[in-house]
């Protein structure tokens, strides 16, 4: 104990958050986006092209010394107050992890990760935890102004309960009330540790094994905060559930784990934002998101990624490795991933359907840009198990600058799974001859009842339709904005009405000086 | 365990035998081949592009290899004939691995066309042959290095600058032996600028019992405005292992026609590379599969679009039915500054039992935006509705499955370019799933006769 104590004097001074450091890192022209009505945002950002989300909060935070060992995981564990398995649980992770090796089979270039040079804790101090939003560190809560999440707003306007989870601990979850009334649980994932451990031992780790890979098994090991969800049986949650992540202190990895547990006949919608800070170096983030879906039960989950995605010239971002899975257990079940990547240095994840129940669905809609020298490889892995399951995956990449976007998908139909039926789209687009697109599909089908369908197309954005606009005095930067979100509409239109609008913007802004 | 030692023991004890029986010229790369080999390994079961076929497990078994070149009396024209009616070819022969010499009727032509066994041709014409033998086909890859080091005879074609040579050469490999034994051949085929040929291949087996392997490395180099057709037609047993790699080089404006059909066979892994380094080159890949029983097909294939400006179309079909599997792993490449590319690759299979099982990843890899570029796989079975609206007007059930099966191969069929042959293949095609297997029929050979 006297131990850890130490550490924490010893971080707090080593705190790398001094106020100089923020505000260099925040540029004039990140602050005039910042003001102004949106539509001029949309132009100002587009021709100077400056990450908007760039500015570094001046917060207290805690962060422990780099490096990864089993005491930084105790460590971990104890200043969550862990119980005992989940310590273990921790521990066999982190062994695991010792023996296996980076996996290097991506369509990416990443760059020697050193994982003794990454701190594995960083959280944002506070006094006891906050009883109403008065008490919430003000610094923070300019944090979230930023953002656009502002938690009065969110609370009294859009009807959003949002979890926000800043480095690696979660800072407020707000609507938990009205949401307790109908049983619904959202909360931080240590905060249900501590009340509904039978729930989290039962679910943790069912669906992403901690040997399941790399990553999976590091993040299990060190995994801060993150959200969880449980929806009971016959409950339609009556508004969006969302969480924003952002990575706010130097050096540091996230590292979170959200776990959505939907029981019979229950709905759910959640959400799940991310930004980060404009700095030098990469960063990691590997995080893990586990879905079970009961019977007749419905999940639907969005992100739209938004995380730091490195200078024109390729420094730094953040490198987002993340292991996503949903595991559609019931009969009827349905489980439909939405995603809009615009962000990251180098983006890693296939967000997956495990269709075990029959007539399950899982669903994957997804539009990923890549810019200046991002890197994509990202998709999607249906495994049919059950009878008359079906899947939809539509996929469309977007190329710009010197970046290279690929589809990776498999589709597997295991003997026993009859009558199943998939549909694959995966469309690019490609915006300037120095950008990649690539697709690499994989098919599986053991069973003859089944129906797969794979379509790709790759071409470069219509010259025709840039030119029609341009006739109509559309200029050529707002012309492809335009027809890239004509083009991404199908995946859009998917999204929930708040996060589409942010999106679209977002697609905008990505794609600053890819004309010509 | 690797199963290349085997093969490199085989090297160090009879290399000398090896090369007496061989040419100077494909002696010289035996020992960069034998360097390559050194720490390789055979691809396995699960490694990219060789999901469903374990190449390592293929080469394992104790394999002969016919080192001193022990010839077989038979006259094989008389023994085995593989007519294609109404199409007239020159044939020539392979019994395992050893070419037979009485068919060089080319020879006399006087315009510089070489067809001839190409250990005769690298002894002849030693330059020639070294400028392009293993030129295309790396030896990084361990099958071609395997091949480069244990070939010591083959097939080389040579057209010279605008000939046309108008008679399809009919290359017939007939496999032929007492024991397990791995035939290495080699096809090297060159194309000068403006000339054009035709190649038709049949693999056939006459020892349907024995397990042999037949290992084979074709380069095909297709000089400006080249025109080439190259039908490879496999139609062996259930005990026949086969694993043949293709590695094509287009220069601009040439023209590449690929047509690999497998009818019937036992494991089959063929690969086909294809470069393109000319503007305006179109290359058409076209492949079938019929497997029913254990066979085993995987065909893997790779366009790479090196320059702008050109076309390539490829469509491979698959039915598989009883325990067979299928697999297609196809690679589509367009690189930098590499405009006005159209590539296009369409797979598509029909699972008709139960136990069938079939894979495959088509794959897009695009470095430049001003392109065509699509492919599509899909693995289904055949159209319900139609098999009840023939059903309705009296087609019995097997009947309409038949023909809906055969329709299905029809446009891989059509893309064949010789009408002869075309005919050919439909009738092929439809015996095959009429039950009896692709039995040349009028072939005094009747090299599937064995079979009943």
């Amino acid at each position: 104990m006297n131990k850890d104590n130490d550490k924490n004097k010893m971080n707090a001074d080593e705190a790398p958050m001094n106020p100089e450091n923020g505000n260099a890192a925040r540029s004039p022209k990140a602050d005039s986006n910042n003001t102004g009505d949106a539509n001029e945002d949309i132009i100002k950002s587009a021709t100077t092209g400056d990450y908007k989300y760039g500015f570094v909060t001046d917060i207290d935070t805690h962060v422990i010394p780099k490096g990864l060992n089993e005491d930084v995981v105790r460590y971990i564990s104890q200043v969550k107050g862990e119980p005992e398995w989940l310590l273990d649980f921790r521990l066999k992770a982190y062994r695991h992890w010792l023996t296996m090796k980076m996996p290097r089979w991506a369509h990416l270039d990443i760059p020697e990760i050193d994982y003794q040079a990454i701190s594995y804790y960083a959280a944002p101090k506070q006094k006891e935890g906050p009883k109403n939003l008065d008490e919430v560190d003000p610094e923070l809560r300019k944090t979230f102004d930023k953002l656009g999440i502002s938690l009065e707003e969110q609370m009294r306007l859009s009807g959003i309960a949002v979890d926000a989870v800043m480095d690696s601990v979660s800072v407020k979850t707000t609507y938990k009330e009205r949401l307790a009334e109908l049983g619904v649980i959202f909360c931080s994932i240590s905060e249900a540790v501590r009340d509904y451990p039978d729930l989290v031992r039962k679910y943790l780790g069912s669906v992403v094994p901690y040997r399941d890979n790399f990553f999976a098994a590091l993040n299990s090991a060190v995994f801060s905060d993150g959200s969880f969800v449980y929806i009971p049986k016959g409950v339609r949650c009556p508004m969006e559930l969302s969480t924003y992540f952002r990575i706010n202190a130097a050096e540091t990895g996230q590292f979170e784990r959200t776990l959505i547990v939907a029981d019979d006949d229950a709905y759910v919608s959640y959400l799940e934002g991310c930004t980060a800070p404009m700095r030098d170096e990469n960063q990691l983030h590997a995080a893990i998101v586990e879905i079970v879906v009961e019977d007749r039960a419905e999940v639907k989950y969005s992100t739209v990624q938004n995380w730091y995605p490195g200078d024109k010239d390729g420094k730094g971002g953040i490198y987002n490795f993340v292991t996503k899975r949903g595991l559609c257990r019931g009969d009827f079940s349905k489980l439909s991933w939405t995603q809009v990547e615009t962000g990251s240095a180098i983006t890693w994840k296939y967000p997956s359907c495990v269709l075990q129940g029959d007539n399950s669905v899982g669903e994957f809609y997804s539009v990923a840009l890549t810019n200046n020298y991002q890197q994509a490889d990202t998709g999607t892995k249906m495994i049919h198990i059950g009878k008359n399951s079906r899947s939809t995956i539509v996929s469309k990449g977007i190329s710009a600058g010197h970046s290279q976007n690929s589809y990776r998908g498999e589709v597997k139909v295991v003997p026993k799974a009859a009558n199943c039926r998939n549909y694959t789209q995966c469309d690019s687009l490609l915006l300037s001859s120095t950008s990649g697109a690539h697709t690499f599909p994989r098919i599986d089908v053991q069973n003859e009842t089944s129906v797969v369908e794979h379509e790709a197309t790759t071409s470069k954005i219509n010259e025709d339709q840039i030119f029609y606009c341009n006739q109509r005095g559309i200029s050529t930067e707002d012309a492809i904005g335009l027809i890239v979100n004509g083009y991404a509409k199908e995946v859009m239109a998917k999204l929930p009405m708040e996060f589409a609008v942010e999106a679209q913007k977002l697609l905008s802004i990505s794609l600053e000086g890819s004309v010509g | 365990m690797s199963s290349i030692k085997q093969y490199t023991d085989i090297f160090h004890a009879y290399g000398s035998a090896i090369d007496a029986h061989s040419a100077p010229v494909l002696n010289a790369l035996r020992p960069d081949a034998l360097k390559a080999l050194e720490n390789a390994t055979m691809p396995r079961k699960g490694d990219e592009d060789y999901e469903t076929t374990d190449l390592n497990e293929l080469f394992a078994p104790d394999y002969g290899v016919n080192i001193n070149r022990v010839n077989l009396t038979a006259d094989p024209a008389e023994a085995f004939r593989c007519d294609v009616p109404n199409m007239s070819t020159s044939p020539y022969y392979f019994f395992n691995d050893v070419y037979h010499h009485d068919a060089d009727t080319l020879a006399s032509r006087g315009d510089g066309v070489i067809v001839s066994s190409l250990r005769k041709a690298a002894i002849e014409h030693p330059e020639l042959v070294a400028r392009h033998y293993a030129r295309i086909a790396p030896l990084s890859n361990p099958q071609v290095a395997l091949n480069t080091l244990l070939a010591q005879d083959g097939i080389f074609v040579y057209v010279p600058r605008n000939v046309v040579l108008e008679r399809t050469l009919q290359l017939v490999n007939i496999m032929n032996v007492a024991q397990p034994v791995m035939a290495v051949r080699r096809v090297l085929v060159v194309l000068e600028d403006g000339a054009q040929a035709r190649m038709l291949v049949c693999d056939h087996t006459q020892s349907r019992d024995v397990q042999c392997l037949s290992n084979q490395v074709i380069e095909i180099s297709l000089g400006e405005g080249a025109t080439f057709d190259y039908y490879d037609l496999e139609a062996t047993a259930s005990s026949s292992r086969r694993a043949s790699t293709l590695w094509a080089q287009q220069a601009a404006g040439s023209n590449l026609l690929i047509d690999g059909i497998t009818l019937a066979n036992g494991i089959t892994r063929n690969g086909y590379h294809i470069s393109i380094n000319g503007e305006h080159a179109e290359t058409s890949l076209l492949g079938m599969a019929i497997a029913s029983g254990e066979q085993h097909v995987d065909n893997h294939t790779y366009i790479g679009h090196n320059v702008g400006h050109c076309h390539s179309n490829e469509l491979f079909k698959y039915v598989l039915d009883d325990r067979a599997t299928g697999a297609f792993s196809g690679k589509i490449l367009v690189a930098e500054n590499a405009p006005k590319v159209e590539a296009y690759q369409s797979n598509r299979n029909v699972c008709a039992s139960p136990a069938a099982k079939m894979f495959t990843k088509p794959q897009l890899e695009i470095y430049t935006d001003d392109v065509k570029c699509s492919h599509g796989a899909t693995v289904g079975q055949l159209d319900q509705d139609a098999l009840f609206y023939m059903r309705t007007r009296g087609i019995p059930e097997h009947d309409a499955r038949t023909l809906l099966m055969q329709a299905f191969m029809s446009d891989v069929i059509d893309g064949v370019r010789i009408e002869a042959l075309k005919d050919r293949l439909h009738h092929l095609v439809e015996k095959r799933f009429a039950g009896a297997l692709a039995d040349c029929g009028e072939c005094s050979g009747k090299c599937l006769r064995n079979k009943k």
